[in-house]
Formats: C-alpha cells, structure tokens, sequence
C-alpha cells in the first residue's frame, strides 16, 4: 500500500516554501511531484511601473543571497541593448562583489546541510565563517546581503587601496578557517553517512534532465558559464569545479571546493585591478531591442531576456534562475530513497524557492 | 571521528565569537548606509529623491514645506543621496533601532536656504 505525504510547504529544513508531493512505499520513495507557486511577488511585471534605473533594485530582491549577481546580469542586459562599455575597473569591481556573494552563499548551504543532517556545530561554525564574509560587504559596500552597488553603467561604490588589503588579509584568514572544517566534511561518520550514495544523478540524467550548477557539475559535467569570460572573468585562470559521483556528498564537495575557488578569484581580481573610472553616464536611455543574458550564480545558471520599446520603461523581463532547472533532477533523485533522507537530498540542490517564483 | 576535537579545544581558550546584543553592540562600520536624514534647511524641495527611490518611501510637498521619509519602507540603497543635487541627504552608520510602533521621519522646513541672486558671486 502506497502512502502519500506533503513535504513541506512549511517544514524543518527549509524556511522556504517547498512543497513535494511524496508517494511512499514502506519507508521508501517511489514518486513526488512538486508544487510551486507559494511565494509568487509578480517581481517582473513591475517593469510596467518602474523605469530601468529602479529595476535594479527590484532585480536584486529577486534573491536575497545573490541578489549582487541578478543585478550585474540585468545591467548587462540593459548596457548589452544600448550599446555602453563600462570601465575596465567596474568589471574586476562587479566580479569581486559577486565572488564575495558566491562565498557567502555557499557558506550558508553548508551550514543549512549541517542543520539537516542534525550536526549542530558544523552549521555553527560554517555560519561564524560567513559572518568574516559579511562584514567584508558591509563595509565596502555599505550593506550585508542586498548591497546594491551595481547601476546601469558600472558600479556605485569603490574600493580603496587600504579595503583590498583587509580583503586579502580576510581571505587568508577564511582559507585558514576554511582548513578547519574540511577534515569534519571529507572524513566524519556522520557526514558521509547522510551523504554519500544518496540522491544520486548520473552525468547522463543531469544533462538531460538539464541540471545547472553545482547539481551539474557534482555529476560528472564540466560546465560553468563563468567559463564563457563574461565580466573581468576573461581575465581570470580557472577551471569548473567538477566532482563524478553524483550524489549529495558530491555536490556538497563542489560547492566547499568552490569556496576555495572564489577566494583564488578574487585574489587574482585584487591583483590585476586596473585604475580608471568607476562607471559611464547613461542619459535618458531609452533601449530598443532584445538580449539575453548569462551568468553563473552560487546555484548554478542564470538567464535574463530583456525587451525593450524604444521608451524609459521596459517591455519586458524574463528571469530564469537556476533552481527552476534543478527542480526536475531533484524528482529524478527522490525515488529510492528513504523518507528520512529527502531533507538532505532536497537541500543538496540547493533549492531557493523565492528565486525560482519571483 | 575526532575530527572537531581541534576546534573545540581551540574554542575553550578563544575569545567568545558572539555578543550580548543588545546590552554590548558592535561598532558600525564607516559609510555603512544606515537611516537617512535630510538637512531640511538646505533642501530645495526639489523631489528628485521622491522621484528616484525604488520603494516609494520619500514624500516632499512644496506647498506645506515638507520632506518625509518611511523609515520601515526604505530599503536603504542610497540612491536618493547620489541623485540629490545640493546634497542635503545623507545616510548615518547606525541602523535603525527596533520601535514598537512607527513613526514617520517628518520635516518642516523653516527658513529654507537662501536663494541666489545674479550678482552674489562678486
């Protein structure tokens, strides 16, 4: 006999309204369907009511934790249709922030695995590494996590010879404390007990079932779309981060490893910064065209198409964000598994739901 | 298995990370965009903050002599102090104190500043 149970909307892994319709047999899970739509703001028909300057800063409340890369991708979209060349140091400036919010964020997903494989400490102290990182943003940006420094035509604030210094000098001292988890996650019982064979996507269904980010690359598949060179990151040594197991201890492996990977970035970014202005005047823009654009966020792709009609409103906005495109893996994972395990693994996506509704 | 054992033995003889908000707080950081305020003596009442902010929350009124912002609607981008032009507004580094009812930021402007006349500059 079958049993069907909601998880969620409202439940102990997330604070985010996922909702998964699951069908159990005994203990184990033979199906699930989602079911979105809780946290549906109608963000993208403000377009019609606000012009493209103020759209910046509703693009970044799309999603709190990488709020910094919604707005860079909008405003590229917009300098892609008009035409504009932002300053050199703009671009290294836009890429520091959003490494800045890729760090953050994948700080948070592990101590929210932590929470929900009931390894209180860790989630602890992933959190108290973050905090180094939010303050590095407060104070250059001026705020924690929506930091709003970018505007159609470069970037709003900068950054003094004396703040790259502590950055450098917050970097390290996160790499060192970085060290001190990485034994707890690679090697503890209790970690790869949750974790490792657990929701497992081979390289052919995520591909297929068209993963994006770390769910991709945890799989086996090289893709970054940091590898297209959008930004300063064509000036920047790198490569994808790529674990092949495919299961939720891989993943969790790709995005502790990125971490490293971000403070290399911004490193490099630090170093090679070049003088000059911080951003070119936009008068009276009226775009006429349409663009899509790609980034990478902490989840994975991005995607905006944006249209405009000759006048200082946009046509429209159209944001696919990455955890729309790892819902349908995440249902290829479920089946199989126990019911105790779906927190972990529906968290392995990391899953921001307010993203994916807008 | 004893993999924490390190850091815990390193938290007993380290200082605590945390503090006792709200008897102890941490110093703000400069530049950090905390409340706004208007230097209503300056202002021109011109509106372009009205005009510019994302989320509605500055009212001016020319007629009454007005500029009110809403503290609990502001989302703090600071776009209003780069766009005003005789820039009055200015945001402070502390945030913004938990209240137990709301209270708009209303000013009224009195004197106003002084109008320029052609021949001031000699």
């Amino acid at each position: 006999m079958s049993t069907i149970i909601p998880f969620g909307p409202q439940h102990p892994v997330l604070p985010e309204p996922l909702h998964l319709k699951i069908t159990l047999k005994d203990e184990i899970v033979t199906d699930a369907i989602p079911m979105l739509g809780y946290v549906h703001r109608g963000l993208e028909t403000l377009v019609s009511i606000k012009d493209l300057d103020q759209m910046v800063q509703v693009v970044e409340r799309v999603c709190g934790i990488c709020s910094c890369i919604h707005a860079h991708t909008y405003c590229m979209c917009v300098e892609g249709i008009l035409g504009i060349e932002i300053p050199k140091r703009a671009e290294f400036l836009r890429i520091i922030w959003s490494e800045l919010h890729r760090m953050h964020s994948h700080l948070l997903w592990l101590g929210l695995l932590a929470d929900a494989f009931g390894m209180e400490s860790l989630f602890m102290h992933c959190w108290r590494i973050r905090e180094r990182v939010m303050d590095v943003m407060e104070a250059t940006a001026g705020n924690r996590v929506i930091i709003s420094i970018n505007k159609v035509g470069g970037v709003r604030r900068d950054l003094s010879p004396d703040q790259l210094r502590w950055i450098a000098q917050v970097l390290d001292e996160l790499e060192r404390e970085l060290d001190a988890i990485k034994p707890v996650l690679t090697n503890d019982y209790t970690v790869k007990k949750r974790t490792v064979g657990v929701g497992v996507l081979t390289k052919e269904q995520a591909y297929e079932l068209g993963a994006v980010g770390p769910t991709l690359r945890g799989s086996g598949v090289a893709q970054d779309v940091r590898m297209t060179g959008y930004g300063a990151y064509k000036f920047i040594d790198f490569e994808p981060v790529v674990e092949k197991d495919g299961d939720s201890y891989a993943r969790t492996m790709v995005r502790f490893r990125e971490l490293y990977q971000a403070i290399d970035i911004v490193r490099q970014l630090i170093r090679k910064l070049p003088d000059g202005e911080l951003s070119v005047k936009v008068k009276a823009a009226k775009p006429e065209g349409e663009i899509v654009c790609r980034s990478e966020q902490p989840r994975g792709e991005l995607l905006y198409y944006v249209k405009g009609n000759g006048s200082k409103f946009l046509e429209r906005v159209r944001i696919r964000t990455p955890t729309f495109a790892n819902v349908p893996p995440l249902l290829a994972m479920l089946p199989g598994i126990e019911m105790a395990d779906v927190p972990v693994v529906a968290l392995s996506i990391d899953p921001c739901i307010s993203c994916t509704e807008r | 298995m004893f993999d924490m054992t390190r850091t815990i033995i390193a938290n007993f003889f380290s200082k605590a990370h945390t503090r006792l908000y709200p008897l102890q707080t941490r110093e703000p950081f400069p530049n950090v965009r905390g409340n706004l305020f208007n230097n209503i003596e300056e202002c021109i009442l011109c509106g372009m903050c009205q005009k510019r902010c994302p989320s509605q929350c500055i009212t001016v009124d020319k007629e009454s002599q007005t500029w009110q912002v809403d503290p609990y609607a502001c989302v703090y981008c600071g776009v209003c102090v780069e766009h005003c032009p005789v820039h009055c507004l200015f945001m402070e580094s502390p945030y913004r104190k938990p209240a137990a009812e709301k209270v708009m930021n209303r000013l009224v402007q009195v004197q106003g500043p002084a109008k320029k006349t052609k021949g001031a500059a000699q």
